[in-house]
């Protein structure tokens, strides 16, 4: 056995709990200094859109919404894969943890996209394939939701939600790729990663919020898989020691 | 390989063919949906003619979700399911065969009563063609995303919600390719591209849909 | 530095303002609503977990002093 540090030993939830504990701090701190900076940049310094107007600058919540709860969605796939090849209890509990917090990424992105489409395209809502697809993405969620929620074994409930994850994960490609095979209303990327179209206060207002989100849904999928863990396996010596010792 | 396939598609078919009430009642309901949908909207020809193919497609789609737990509720309530799972022939071919059996006893029905109903909504001897073709297309895909929701939901209480909610998002490309190849058609642009879609939904569904249904029923029989 | 000339440019949004404060809005909204609803469900978590240890740790007193 190396002398080295072994990162396997979080793969436990005995060692995990405390962990998530300790960073759950840190997570939020970053996502307030990220939110802060972010909205600073985006909603005071940034310049208004030569063609939409002051109306654009909800892309600083829509976009940074929208790659969140597509990100989401492959890290529970992929914590799902982890669990149906390995048989790890931890990952389950983990895609589990993620799932509200994607959810409502994916109803933030829906709800925003309607505010930006309303005053600049005329509609709230057209049945274009990147719209569609998000809306199934949430979809995806509800359902993985209510079928883990419905098997009572929670063993069963992890492997069953991640296959059902594993197969929808075919619809985040088609979120991401859907304009640039279709040529509809949402308007095509303007970022990859060489260049950019928008302007650089703009793109720095809104790769700051991105990073908000993302230690935003660090932070409260720690909460919620804490609770999981703790739930999960409270007859356990490590769980017991915790509620009987500790006062939070 | 064939001949699992097969044995499983003749066993399935003698044991639907003893409870023809089953197939025949989901029969029943897609008709009458189809037809309360010109008795709620009204008769204005144009109207209709516009909103037929996504109401029968719609209706499929329900149709077909009705007829869905059967596919594994029967098998696993008398453990024959089990069984299937612990011999040795690979499991996903037997999924494929009761996939197949399952559409042969409700997505081709659905198919050929279609055209009858389309008549209801004044579409074009066209746009019937094209909407029986992609019915008969589609619905395999239907059958087989299905199936995995099935498995999924194998035995749970609340189960026939559950496998609406599961399984209709993964439904909608198959309704928009074909309400869309109808539309198509119509417009006068022809459907092609819409049926060569669905064609390719089909055929990766059923290229993949059994294995994804086998190991959900593994993880549901354990 | 700072784009907007007055406060209530920066509350109008050039017209958009709806749009924009519904957006905002909401998901300032849903971001405190969540870890909120997360942060409580654990301490209930906690303090239904202690009880039940509690209840459990009585009962065995019971059992063994019989």
């Amino acid at each position: 056995m190396k002398d080295r540090f072994n990162l396997y030993r979080f793969a436990s939830p005995a060692t995990f709990y405390p962990l998530a504990g300790r960073l759950i701090p840190w997570f939020t701190a970053l996502a307030v200094i990220f939110g802060l900076a972010g909205l600073w940049v985006g909603m005071l310094i940034a310049p208004t859109d030569f063609q939409q107007g002051e109306g654009y600058r909800i892309i600083f919540i829509h976009v940074p919404a929208s790659w969140m709860s597509m990100f989401i969605y492959l890290v529970m796939a992929f914590w799902a894969a982890i669990g149906l090849a390995f048989n790890t209890r931890l990952s389950g509990m983990m895609a589990q943890a993620l799932a509200p917090t994607g959810a409502l990424m994916a109803f933030i992105s829906l709800w925003t996209g309607a505010l930006w489409g309303k005053p600049m395209w005329g509609a709230w809502w057209v049945w274009d394939a990147r719209l569609t697809s998000e809306l199934i993405l949430l979809f995806l969620y509800i359902g993985y939701m209510a079928l883990t929620a419905a098997i009572d074994d929670v063993r069963r409930a992890d492997k069953a939600g991640g296959l059902m994850l594993l197969v929808g994960v075919v619809n985040v490609p088609i979120i991401y790729f859907s304009v640039k095979w279709w040529n509809t209303l949402h308007q095509g990327s303007s970022i990859n990663l060489t260049k950019s179209s928008m302007a650089t206060t703009m793109l720095w207002g809104m790769l700051l919020m991105a990073f908000c989100f993302w230690m935003y849904s660090i932070a409260v999928a720690l909460v919620r898989a804490r609770s999981i863990m703790l739930e999960r396996e409270r007859h356990t010596d490590w769980a017991k020691a915790l509620l009987t010792g500790a006062e939070k | 390989m064939l001949k699992i396939v097969t044995a499983v598609i003749r066993r399935d078919l003698k044991l639907a063919m003893r409870r023809q009430a089953d197939i025949v009642s989901a029969l029943f309901f897609f008709i009458i949906v189809v037809s309360l949908f010109p008795l709620g909207i009204g008769p204005e020809a144009d109207l209709l003619r516009k909103l037929a193919p996504g109401v029968l497609w719609v209706a499929a789609l329900l149709a077909t979700m009705l007829s869905l737990p059967r596919l594994f509720a029967d098998d696993h309530r008398d453990g024959t399911l089990e069984q299937l799972a612990l011999s040795p022939h690979p499991l996903g071919l037997v999924v494929t065969g009761k996939v197949i059996a399952h559409w042969l006893v409700s997505g081709l029905p659905l198919a050929l009563i279609a055209p009858v109903l389309g008549l209801q909504f004044d579409l074009s001897v066209d746009a019937l063609i094209v909407l029986t073709g992609a019915i008969l297309l589609g619905t395999p895909a239907l059958s087989g995303i299905g199936a995995i929701g099935a498995a999924l939901t194998l035995g749970l209480r609340g189960g026939g919600v559950l496998l609406s909610l599961l399984v209709l998002p993964l439904y909608i490309p198959v309704l928009i390719f074909g309400a869309g190849a109808v539309d198509a058609t119509v417009a006068g642009l022809g459907g092609e591209g819409h049926l060569s879609l669905l064609a390719a939904l089909t055929f990766a569904s059923l290229g993949f849909a059994p294995w994804a249904t086998a190991a959900a029923l593994k993880i549901a029989l354990e | 530095m700072i784009y907007w000339k007055s406060f209530s440019d920066f509350l109008a949004m050039g017209g958009y303002g709806f749009y924009v404060w519904g957006s905002f809005g909401v998901t300032a909204l849903i971001m405190l609503i969540e870890p909120i609803l997360a942060s409580r469900n654990q301490k209930t978590l906690i303090a239904r977990l202690k009880r039940q240890l509690r209840a459990e740790a009585r009962a065995d007193q019971r059992n063994t002093a019989v």
